[in-house]
């Protein structure tokens, strides 16, 4: 029945779309178009309600799901098979010095042995994954393609959850009236929605980017599962869980603190807490999160104390994450810029890099007030993009994001551009490494250069969302076809 | 960033770049082509000049007197090895500890994955000989490499005699601050990958900085010709280069590149079509991949190394074998100099002439010219697909037209091509028994003609295929396809051009002009010829009798084809026994990127 009853929907939606909206001209059809898609609406939220069951969702959406995760475990496995592995696990795109397979064996080889794994400056992960893996060492293949796919599974739960509730939040305000008639073509149909949540799992699942990192055995993989874990808690209204979650992740790489704006944005906007600096409900909740987040992080920073017996993972870790000490090269900013630096600016420079990714919070924070799970993306993407070691598994969770955002393609302006540029610089990396390694006949200028474009074509991607989804916003509160004073059709500029 | 964030300007621009469209392509073809034609005129390229500081400033003094005693060794080596039916390894070592030298035999035996025809072997089986001199006054931690080659015949005799009669004079000299390895290695290129590849310290000696190959095959010469090319288009420093040429032109040995002497007329059409033969001839032995000397494999190590090959033409000037020792001296003594690697002058150039020279900079807007092109047919396919089709009166719009292609329609061209190059790359080898035993071929046909017959199937293979499992192709599908294989050719030629300029070159100059014009609504025979004639198969024939008159030496159309097979094992060979690259990536890369071309224009 429901089936049935969903495409009736669908088919009625069209109808809207296609045939009435021509003829809204006169006044009396704008207001019965009013009434019906707002029956319209309230029909599709009764039938969304009704996914809410756990087996609806299971029989409905598990199928294709479990399609691509067996079809993406398969991809993995073969690959782990091949000798293409060995080669993948050296690239220095793909693993860096604190997520880099080969190092989580030699600390392993170390506590076997009762030394401390940080001795010798090799081993940069935290005491839990070392304990971890001290377990499933002789499964670690499987647990990476395990956190692959819990990641995917939490990020399509975690989307499809907010969709429903972007979708619900429309239909308020078409309810309301809020949105200026010209703009019925920016609302977002529930066809167009209906496989995002898939796109998103498979944006993920089947990028080359989280293939590679999978394959190389990167610990990112496991960040990467911690960080979707936390979004999902989130976003599903989990305060406890979330913080647990954000506490685990801050623990792992310490840039995920950053997120903590956003997660407390949407647990207010969720239990409808006004974010006003002067009401008490307001602080309560802040103090809350905190008591929840210091409280696990603080059980953590314990138990990895108790595992190891020492403090030496603090240095050896957190100093490691925040000095830079280590300048193999990567696709990050730090490396080049601190190889050529001189020693005693080296400090004051490690403060401006690192400030990059904490700095923006605050002004994406207050700018995307209303849109949290937006400010996550952007979050995401800032943290993978001035971050000390980053690898291509971090660009891949926030390009996780993009079927998200895929109504503001029309607002998107760059996109061809920047694709471009992504897609060549990709290619180029192995060959520029290629030239400078073995050749000898290209140096480091040449890999840094790639770098360098490969981040500006990052920034501008993200920087052209940011633009077009504000943009939309705008259109959604002043109407689509913007009139100039003197009526000639007006353009939106960033500043 | 104005116009990145200013619609207006961008929107005129992206029309003037959609409307100018064919009219740009065309003459960024043009000027690509006529930008790397003028990189030949010697207004327009740069003298060669030293710049390694050590190797610059300092004067030395060649006094190398034993030229005929050389000659005499290397009678007496030639007798040795007639006796011995090969290298012979007891004498050598003999002789070499005589002259006071470190010596050391190393066995190697390869076993090929098809009998080389050209070089008549299957099973080699061979001894490398190295005698180090060891530096009187300095750490072992760097070293040269003098070698020669052993070849069977009456070839190189005067080589071997030369590198001991170098060696005994070297002995006696205390200059020395670097080993100096003097190698006589067997069945050339493999001799010497088994020489490298063997003990990681690089035979036994510290690393090397760099390595000469000397050839030489008669008692005097009238000129020594230098070759740079290594595996996969590898260049050495420019500093060797003109190292060589500095002491050709102080010792008064005439000298020559691509077996070209230099002209001084450069401002007559027959001075310009000497130059360009020159650069062409280095452009095509580059764009092979295959090293053109013993040296090629050293390059892959980061080791600066060419081969000084003696030439007895009918000229009357002669230099005899005292002058080339004393050059060999003059360069050894130089390199000894040296502090550091050789890293100050260029890796990248080509060379019209010995003395002069283009460097990257000047030769890559030819490339990126051609390259160019790709990116404005992108952005016009991107357009097109980007612009919603115009609405009918009512405002409905066609929704079938507006659905994006299928995932499949794309996916599956992309899949099918692709399988082909991985048939293409694996067959050959692994059927060839099965084909030698069907078929009255030897093993090494077999081979080559696996690989085109796979290479012709797959012509009809890839656009029936898809038809059957997408249904019916739309205009955007093609379009959507266009655009991902332009994108895919672009990135693939940039690419290969930073690693190999010219092979990306010449891949560019036939696979671009395919890319632009190729749509489904073209006609269909006399593009498919044109696709054909431009495809990396007809372009390798193409190469192949291009590069014969080049060399002044034409084939008739029958020799060319035996030739081209030749050259297609060799090729394969290359790939096998040294990791040559040309032959996978035109197998895994650029035949299904070209593929997908003969794809959209097939497109139903």
């Amino acid at each position: 029945f429901n089936k049935t009853l969903k495409l009736l929907m669908l088919n009625q939606w069209l109808t809207v779309r296609c045939v009435l909206i021509p003829r809204l001209k006169s006044p009396g059809v704008k207001r019965r178009f009013r009434i019906y898609s707002s029956a319209l609406l309230v029909l599709q939220w009764l039938t969304n309600k009704d996914y809410k069951g756990g087996e609806r969702f299971l029989v409905k959406m598990a199928a294709p799901l479990t399609l691509l995760v067996i079809l993406s475990v398969t991809i993995r496995a073969v690959l782990y098979r091949s000798s293409l592995a060995e080669v993948i696990s050296e690239r220095v795109e793909v693993v860096s010095p604190l997520t880099a397979w080969k190092r989580v064996v030699e600390g392993l080889a170390l506590l076997d042995l009762g030394v401390s794994p940080y001795s010798g400056d090799v081993f940069h992960e935290t005491p839990l994954i070392i304990y971890l893996f001290h377990f499933v060492v002789d499964y670690a293949e499987i647990t990476f393609m395990l956190a692959d796919v819990i990641t995917a599974v939490a990020l399509y739960m975690a989307v499809m959850d907010y969709n429903k509730q972007v979708f619900r939040k429309q239909k308020y305000a078409l309810e309301a009236d809020r949105y200026p008639l010209d703009c019925l073509e920016l609302i977002r149909s529930p066809k167009e929605m209906y496989y995002i949540p898939l796109k998103v799992a498979m944006f993920y699942l089947l990028n080359p980017f989280t293939i590679l990192s999978c394959v190389a055995k990167s610990t990112c993989g496991l960040n990467n599962a911690v960080i979707a874990l936390f979004i999902l808690t989130t976003i599903k209204g989990n305060v406890l869980l979330s913080a647990i979650f954000l506490s685990l992740a801050t623990y792992q790489s310490i840039y995920p603190l950053t997120l903590c704006a956003p997660a407390l944005l949407y647990l207010m906007q969720r239990q409808f807490i006004p974010v006003n600096f002067r009401r008490v409900s307001f602080w309560w909740f802040i103090a809350q999160y905190a008591f929840m987040y210091l409280g696990s992080l603080f059980v953590i920073v314990g138990l990895s104390f108790f595992l190891l017996g020492s403090w030496d993972y603090v240095p050896s870790v957190y100093g490691f994450i925040l000095s830079v000490p280590d300048l193999t090269p990567n696709i990050g900013l730090f490396w080049y810029f601190f190889a050529e630096m001189f020693e005693h600016f080296r400090l004051f420079f490690l403060c401006v890099f690192q400030i990059n990714v904490f700095f923006y919070t605050i002004p994406l924070s207050i700018k995307l007030k209303e849109h949290p799970v937006f400010l996550i993306f952007m979050q995401l993407a800032v943290i993978s993009i001035f971050k000390s070691y980053p690898t291509v598994g971090d660009i891949a969770l926030y390009m996780a994001f993009l079927p998200v955002w895929s109504h503001l393609h029309r607002f998107l302006r760059n996109i061809f551009l920047v694709s471009c540029v992504l897609l060549a610089c990709s290619a180029l990396f192995p060959v520029l490494w290629h030239l400078w390694i073995y050749a000898g006949s290209a140096n480091s200028n040449f890999y840094y250069a790639i770098t360098l474009l490969f981040n500006v074509a990052q920034i501008l991607l993200v920087s052209d969302y940011f633009y077009a989804f504000l943009r939309r916003e705008h259109h959604l509160s002043y109407g689509l076809y913007l009139k100039r004073k003197d009526g000639s059709e007006a353009t939106l500029v960033l500043k | 960033m104005g116009l990145l964030s200013d619609p207006n300007r961008r929107r005129a621009l992206i029309s003037l770049l959609t409307r100018l469209n064919s009219p740009i392509c065309v003459v960024c073809y043009m000027a690509g082509v006529a930008w790397f034609m003028g990189l030949a005129f010697e207004p327009f390229t740069l003298r060669t000049y030293m710049s390694e500081n050590a190797m610059g400033s300092t004067m030395v003094e060649e006094r190398f007197p034993a030229g005929e005693r050389a000659l005499t060794t290397g009678r007496e080596f030639s007798a040795h090895k007639k006796k011995a039916g090969g290298m012979p390894v007891d004498w050598l070592v003999k002789t070499m500890q005589a002259r006071g030298l470190e010596v050391f035999t190393q066995r190697f035996s390869r076993k090929l994955p098809f009998p080389d025809e050209n070089k008549e072997r299957y099973m080699v089986k061979g001894t490398n000989v190295y005698g180090i001199l060891r530096a009187p006054r300095a750490p072992r931690t760097e070293a040269l490499v003098l070698s020669a080659p052993c070849t069977p015949g009456d070839s190189n005799n005067q080589a071997v005699g030369l590198l001991l009669g170098l060696a005994q004079y070297f002995r006696n000299q205390i200059y020395w601050a670097k080993d100096i390895i003097f190698l006589v290695n067997e069945h050339d290129l493999i001799g010497m990958q088994a020489c490298i590849t063997f003990s990681p310290d690089s035979c036994r000696g510290g690393s090397i900085q760099a390595a000469l190959s000397l050839e030489l095959s008669s008692d005097v010469i009238t000129s020594m010709d230098l070759v740079l090319e290594g595996l996969n288009g590898q260049l050495p420093n420019l500093d060797l280069a003109n190292l060589f040429y500095a002491f050709c032109q102080k010792i008064g040995v005439l000298c020559t590149i691509q077996g070209k002497l230099q002209r001084n007329d450069w401002d007559s059409v027959s001075g310009y079509s000497h130059s360009v033969q020159t650069m062409m001839l280095m452009v095509m032995k580059q764009a092979s991949g295959r090293p053109w000397g013993d040296h090629g494999l050293f390059l892959r190590y980061h080791i600066e190394a060419a081969s000084i090959k003696g030439i007895n033409s009918f000229r009357q000037y002669k230099t005899d074998v005292t002058t080339i020792g004393r050059l060999l001296e003059g360069m050894y003594r130089k390199l000894n100099n040296l502090l550091e690697r050789l890293h100050q002058s260029y890796f990248f150039y080509l060379m019209p002439s010995l003395s002069h020279f283009v460097s990257i900079g000047y030769y890559m807007p030819a490339f990126g010219l051609l390259a160019v092109i790709l990116l404005l047919r992108a952005l016009d396919l991107w357009v097109q697909l980007a612009t919603p089709p115009p609405r009918t009166e009512d405002g409905i719009t066609d929704k079938e037209q507006v659905s994006s292609p299928g995932v499949l329609s794309v996916l599956t061209p992309l899949v099918i091509s692709h399988l082909t190059g991985v048939a293409l790359y694996t067959l050959p080898i692994q059927f060839q028994e099965m084909a030698v035993e069907q078929f009255p071929v030897s093993e090494t046909e077999a081979v080559v003609l696996t690989a085109i017959g796979v290479y012709t199937a797959g012509l009809a293979l890839p656009h029936n295929t898809h038809r059957l499992l997408s249904g019916e192709g739309t205009e955007q599908g093609w379009r959507v396809l266009k655009l991902v294989a332009v994108l895919y050719l672009a990135v693939l030629l940039g690419c290969t051009a930073l690693i190999n300029f010219s092979l990306g070159f010449i891949l560019a100059l036939t696979l671009v002009p395919v890319a632009a014009f190729v749509t489904p609504h073209v006609p269909k025979v006399l593009s498919a010829f044109i696709l054909v004639i431009l495809s990396p198969a007809c372009t390798l024939l193409f190469s192949v009798f291009f590069f014969q008159e080049l060399q002044e030496l034409p084939v008739s159309f029958q020799e060319g084809w035996l030739l081209y097979l030749s050259v297609i094992s060799q090729g394969i060979l290359d790939h096998f026994l040294y990791g040559s690259l040309v032959y996978p990536l035109i197998a895994l890369l650029v035949y299904p990127c070209w593929l997908l071309f003969w794809n959209i224009l097939f497109w139903k």
